[in-house]
């Protein structure tokens, strides 16, 4: 008891640090990539997280909510978040404007064990507004693109002006080391090159050794059943099959129990589970 | 263990030399028949004899994790800043093993790789002096294995008949004996003999019984079952199950803004899983979208969850959950069902 009385007098971990919108770009119609950095140097700059790791972000007098981190931890100094609006604090993120001060907590939540995926091959898998914690993944990927054998990215999104990071998949759409994927599920002009369908389409276009492959999954709950089918097809083992799951979250810490899943907490356990993680816990998708 | 003797006319004074350590609480009557934590202003008030009390509308987590918290004021001048309040020491006299037991599995939850501040900062200066009691028709804390406890408090009084044998569990307990040496002896061997008849007794003054072992695997097995339809839909999805559970912690956060506009508070309160918001996400989507579900979820964190997180259910069997449901659900009668075990017993059954 002493020990904890002894931490909670010490630290609050309730409390978010100021923190500053540097930039922010447009991505859709309703979704925004903001620059972030702390107020205070020393965190900005000893802030490290791993890929599919979270902050808690909050909005004076909106509330606090949380937001996964769209930055590689291999580029320091500044934190992308690319937030789409859905509820009251997103909302009120985006009407705070360049330079804005906001509330920042975090990294929390266990991010992609990079570490093990090192040394096979890297399938990544988005739908919507999933490809933010899973740009963090390619860019760290990327950054130590030796370090992976194949890395290949497939991407749905509902039309063409809903992908995020434009710019960033049309370069790497002239790289050779990088296979990208895309498809969009409505072509109103008839002028998408790419493939008319789910993200679930691209799979035939598919050419990779599942046993030495770690697929990272993320997207609308809708998508997951289907993805996984197909990756099972493809003989993917369980363990391999990475997801990024979304849960309501209040604390970030393992106190409030909104985010539980079985006896795991969203925030704590995941965000990211594998499959077989997934199919021991009830209600997970 | 350091254990003693105290005569039931010394309690009195006994608590008046409590005052000493903190602002003292301990259960006094509240409506016709329902009792409270309150503080003590005449020691003659407090309940001591259990015939007259066995559980408190709100169990002592109402002391470490406050209903309604405020946790931080915000300007934008100045942040976030810590809004903890220190309201000094506190000592919660008459508190129950089931009580205790809770405690210990709070203090579990709120360790742990995140320490909440909150909370800890309060357990530390609260003292706990438990006390023992007989139960009623709806405590079943023999079954959850609550019924007695080894750690968790400073100072334990056992009723030994016209007198209380008083363990010793903390050096905080000790100072609070050893300055009041005069209401206390040294135990004799009848005091003995009668506190053993008693522990021998006790097994045997339940009514409620429930054999908890295998449960998380029978409720996995059970996870489709139709009865969490029909008790689903029968509760009313009220959370008082949950107000009243001294192992219930959930809680929500909110900002709590000033008429200046700028600046104001972020507070937190206490949550139930039963409530439709509680697993709903930005956008609308509910991971737990019909009663059903939320009643089941209720079940499942208590009964298997908890075991798998920390090798125990988080229920003490306090049995409020039963005695507070406006819908009649009664929740060791759940339990016997699903695991159609007919060595289950609930009043209800007779």
């Amino acid at each position: 008891m002493i020990q904890f009385a002894q931490k909670a007098l010490s630290y609050n971990p309730y409390l978010p640090h100021p923190c500053r919108i540097v930039s922010s770009t447009p991505q859709t119609k309703d979704t925004m990539l903001f620059k972030v950095r702390f107020e205070d140097d020393k965190l900005a700059e000893n802030f490290i997280h791993k890929p599919g790791q979270f902050v808690q972000v909050s909005v004076m007098g909106t509330g606090e909510c949380p937001i996964s981190i769209a930055s590689t931890p291999t580029r320091h100094g500044t934190i992308d978040l690319c937030i789409r609006k859905a509820g009251r604090v997103t909302e009120a993120f985006h009407e705070l404007g360049q330079n804005a001060l906001f509330g920042m907590r975090g990294p929390y939540g266990n991010g992609y064990p990079v570490e093990v995926m090192e040394g096979n091959n890297l399938l990544i898998i988005a739908g919507g507004i999933g490809m933010a914690p899973l740009r963090s993944l390619l860019s760290y990927a990327l950054d130590h693109r030796s370090k992976f054998k194949e890395i290949i990215l497939m991407y749905g999104a509902r039309d063409r002006d809903d992908f995020l990071f434009v710019g960033e998949l049309l370069s790497l759409q002239g790289r050779n080391d990088v296979k990208t994927l895309l498809a969009v599920e409505n072509d109103s002009d008839g002028n998408w090159e790419g493939e008319v369908g789910f993200v679930t389409d691209l799979f035939h276009k598919l050419d990779i050794d599942a046993k030495t492959t770690y697929a990272a999954v993320c997207g609308p709950p809708i998508m997951y059943k289907f993805v996984i089918d197909n990756l099972l097809d493809l003989g993917f083992s369980k363990g391999n099959i990475l997801m990024s799951l979304e849960r309501k979250m209040k604390c970030g810490i393992g106190k409030c129990v909104h985010c539980s899943v079985g006896f795991k907490y969203t925030c704590l356990d995941g965000p990211i589970f594998t499959y077989w993680d997934a199919i021991n816990m009830r209600e997970i998708i | 263990m350091k254990i003693l003797k105290i005569n039931k006319e010394n309690i009195l004074p006994f608590l008046e030399h409590l005052n000493s350590f903190g602002e003292l609480h301990a259960p006094q009557k509240k409506g016709k028949k329902s009792s409270s934590y309150q503080i003590v202003t005449d020691p003659s008030k407090v309940i001591l004899s259990n015939e007259k009390y066995t559980r408190t509308i709100l169990p002592i987590k109402k002391f470490f994790h406050k209903p309604i918290d405020t946790m931080m004021t915000f300007s934008p001048q100045k942040g976030y800043e810590d809004a903890y309040e220190d309201e000094g020491r506190k000592v919660i006299f008459g508190v129950h093993s089931c009580e205790i037991n809770a405690l210990l599995t709070l203090d579990r939850v709120f360790a742990g790789k995140y320490v909440d501040t909150y909370y800890f900062r309060r357990r530390q200066n609260t003292a706990i002096i438990g006390i023992s009691c007989i139960p009623d028709e709806y405590c079943y804390c023999h079954s959850m294995g609550t019924s007695f406890v080894e750690e968790g408090f400073d100072l334990f009084l056992s009723d030994v008949g016209d007198a209380y044998l008083v363990k010793v569990g903390t050096s905080l307990g000790d100072d609070m004996v050893s300055t009041a040496e005069t209401l206390f002896t040294e135990y004799e061997d009848k005091d003995l003999q009668e506190y053993k008849r008693r522990i021998n007794e006790f097994p045997s003054l339940f009514k409620t019984k429930v054999d908890e072992s295998d449960l998380p695997a029978i409720l996995d097995m059970e996870y489709k079952s139709e009865i969490w339809e029909e008790m689903g839909n029968r509760c009313f999805n009220c959370g008082i199950c949950s107000m009243v559970c001294p192992t219930c912690f959930c809680f929500d956060v909110y900002d709590e803004i000033c008429l200046d506009g700028e600046t104001g508070a972020r507070k937190r309160c206490w949550d139930s899983c039963l409530f439709k918001s509680h697993a709903m996400v930005a956008g609308g989507h509910n991971f737990r979208e019909k009663r059903a579900d939320r009643f089941k979820h209720r079940f499942l964190h208590k009964h298997q969850e908890f075991m798998g997180e920390f090798g125990r259910p988080s229920c003490v069997g306090c049995g409020r959950c039963t005695q507070e449901c406006p819908a009649d659900i009664h929740f060791v009668g759940m339990l016997k069902t699903l695991k159609g075990d007919i060595s289950c017993v609930h009043p209800e059954d007779e």
